[in-house]
């Protein structure tokens, strides 16, 4: 029997007032796959993962399901308890919180002080600079500790599924690379599953399996990475490389 | 020195009063960004509930607790019926919905218990230089403060209601029900003002006689800062000392002045408050 996909997004649409801003886009990840969603300013992109994590209402007649539930109606405080965890642009790190309260923060709605506290440890490990700032506030961290600490929280849920949005933000190349390689380390240790938007086409393109492009709110084009890379026109027309 | 030692003591006795009622407005300040100028009405009515179960239990006390938990159950209800439905929208909508409740609460209560002075007893002797109410008033503040303090630092609890005030958004992605936490606040909020209602309702009852404490409140709360539960404490304590030296010295008639001057010194050096640090934010 085949195992059901992780992510499964069928016909979903949104809309800001009368700006539709996505149109019947369609998507299947699977378990442990890395998938990029691409795509100029405006495309959708953020919308797509903030519909899908219970941020925007989604159309009538859209669907979210996640290892087979139908989870399309559901707030963002439910769905990480089904398993969805979303790093939105910019981190969404609580400036006025501690890193550790900051971090403590992501695993709260798992019962079991033990296990929250066995958790945070891992991330500190996980993010050596983070461990050595523990007690202080977050605002007062540089861009890249704040994402690592936003991608920290998040992983304190144990998620299935991590979207991710734009981690390259505003960050040093030598940063992004060690983001972009944290991202393959947890699937191949942990089986995650990871949506990433970016901006940085050429960069996310080399390290996911596959991606979609979206323009006006609507999937233009959709295959493995290779593919995407390879087609010239594609290239050239959405991904500005 | 002694009228010194006393009005320093009964400024203390005052101001641990206001510090419950402006702990009340900043807790929903920083929850919301809404000043409830309701909550003088909402202790008001716990306050009269308290007196209707002390007359027909004889017990001070019972009615105490009923005051504190119809004060929760108040702040609750207002929350989720009132505030909710304009939470989102601009500002000045959740403001004029406190001000409607106020003067909606307080005429009911008119209608209710009419517009006299009813005599409402202290918890405890009252008589003598820093008396045993003035003493029960400022421990009771103090022992709120701490549990506060307990709550936001230590608990879970306190975390999740936090991380919904500062950042709603990101508490909504990390599990948190943003709603139940601002509903929580306002209930601990309200069980505060009822506490702050008790202790400055003695000697008479009446259906303003909050008014003014509550101005003190909100001076209290803008000196210590509304983003600071622990400033509005310290603004709290302070104002009850310099408004009780201003009385003293200068005569009473001068004290709302006083308070007046006070907030209009304050914002106009450190509009964040006196115990408000401001904090750089990326965003």
């Amino acid at each position: 029997m085949t195992e059901p996909p992780i992510l499964r997004i069928e016909n979903l649409s949104t809309r800001y007032g009368a700006v539709r801003a996505l149109r019947s886009v369609n998507m299947t990840v699977r378990r442990g796959e890395i998938c990029a969603v691409l795509g100029a300013n405006g495309a959708g992109k953020t919308t797509l993962l903030r519909t899908v994590s219970g941020l925007q209402p989604p159309d009538p007649g859209s669907r979210v399901l996640v290892d087979g539930t139908d989870v399309t109606r559901l707030p963002a405080e439910a769905m990480v308890r089904h398993g969805v965890a979303h790093v939105p642009e910019g981190g969404g790190v609580i400036a006025e919180l501690t890193v550790e309260e900051n971090m403590r923060l992501g695993g709260l709605w798992r019962a079991g002080r033990r296990e929250r506290g066995a958790k945070a440890a891992e991330m500190f490990e996980l993010f050596p600079p983070l461990a050595e700032r523990r007690t202080r506030h977050a605002g007062t961290l540089s861009g890249g500790e704040r994402q690592m600490l936003a991608i920290g929280r998040a992983l304190m849920a144990r998620p299935r599924v991590l979207l991710l949005d734009e981690p390259s933000l505003g960050l040093a190349p030598l940063i992004t690379r060690r983001i972009m390689r944290l991202l393959q380390d947890l699937r191949a240790g942990t089986g995650l599953t990871v949506v990433l938007v970016e901006q940085n086409a050429a960069g996310a393109l080399s390290v996911t399996d596959h991606g979609l492009v979206l323009s006006q709110g609507a999937v233009v084009a959709s295959g493995s990475s290779g593919e995407l890379l390879a087609d010239d026109r594609m290239r050239h027309a959405y991904l500005g490389f | 020195m002694n009228h010194f030692i006393d009005l320093t003591l009964n400024g203390i006795a005052n101001g641990a009063i206001y510090a419950a009622l402006g702990l009340s407005l900043v807790i929903i300040y920083q929850a919301t960004r809404v000043v409830n100028f309701a909550q003088p009405a909402l202790a008001l009515i716990a306050v009269y509930l308290a007196y209707a179960v002390y007359l027909a239990t004889g017990s001070y006390w019972t009615g105490f607790a009923v005051a504190l938990a119809s004060g929760t159950l108040m702040g609750v209800l207002a929350e989720r019926l009132l505030i909710r439905p304009v939470h989102g929208r601009s500002p000045l909508s959740a403001i004029i919905v406190t001000l409607g409740l106020l003067l909606a609460l307080q005429g009911a209560a008119g209608m209710v218990w009419g517009n006299g002075d009813y005599s409402f007893p202290y918890p405890m002797d009252f008589r003598g230089r820093f008396s045993p109410a003035g003493a029960f008033g400022l421990g009771a503040v103090a022992v709120v403060t701490l549990l506060l303090f307990a709550l936001y630092r230590f608990t879970p609890l306190g975390l999740r209601m936090r991380a919904a005030a500062l950042h709603p958004e990101s508490a909504r992605l990390s599990g948190v029900r943003v709603g139940l936490m601002l509903t929580a606040g306002w209930g601990i909020a309200s069980a505060i003002g009822a506490l702050a209602g008790m202790l400055a309702a003695p000697p008479f009852l009446s259906p303003n006689a909050l008014d003014a404490v509550f101005v003190y409140g909100i001076a209290a709360a803008v000196l210590g800062g509304l983003e600071s539960p622990f400033g509005a404490v310290a603004g709290g304590l302070l104002l009850g000392v310099g408004l009780s030296y201003v009385s003293g010295y200068a005569g009473p008639e001068l004290t709302t002045l006083a308070a007046l001057a006070i907030l209009v010194v304050v914002l106009s050096v450190r509009p964040d408050g006196l115990f408000t640090r401001p904090v750089a934010r990326k965003v």
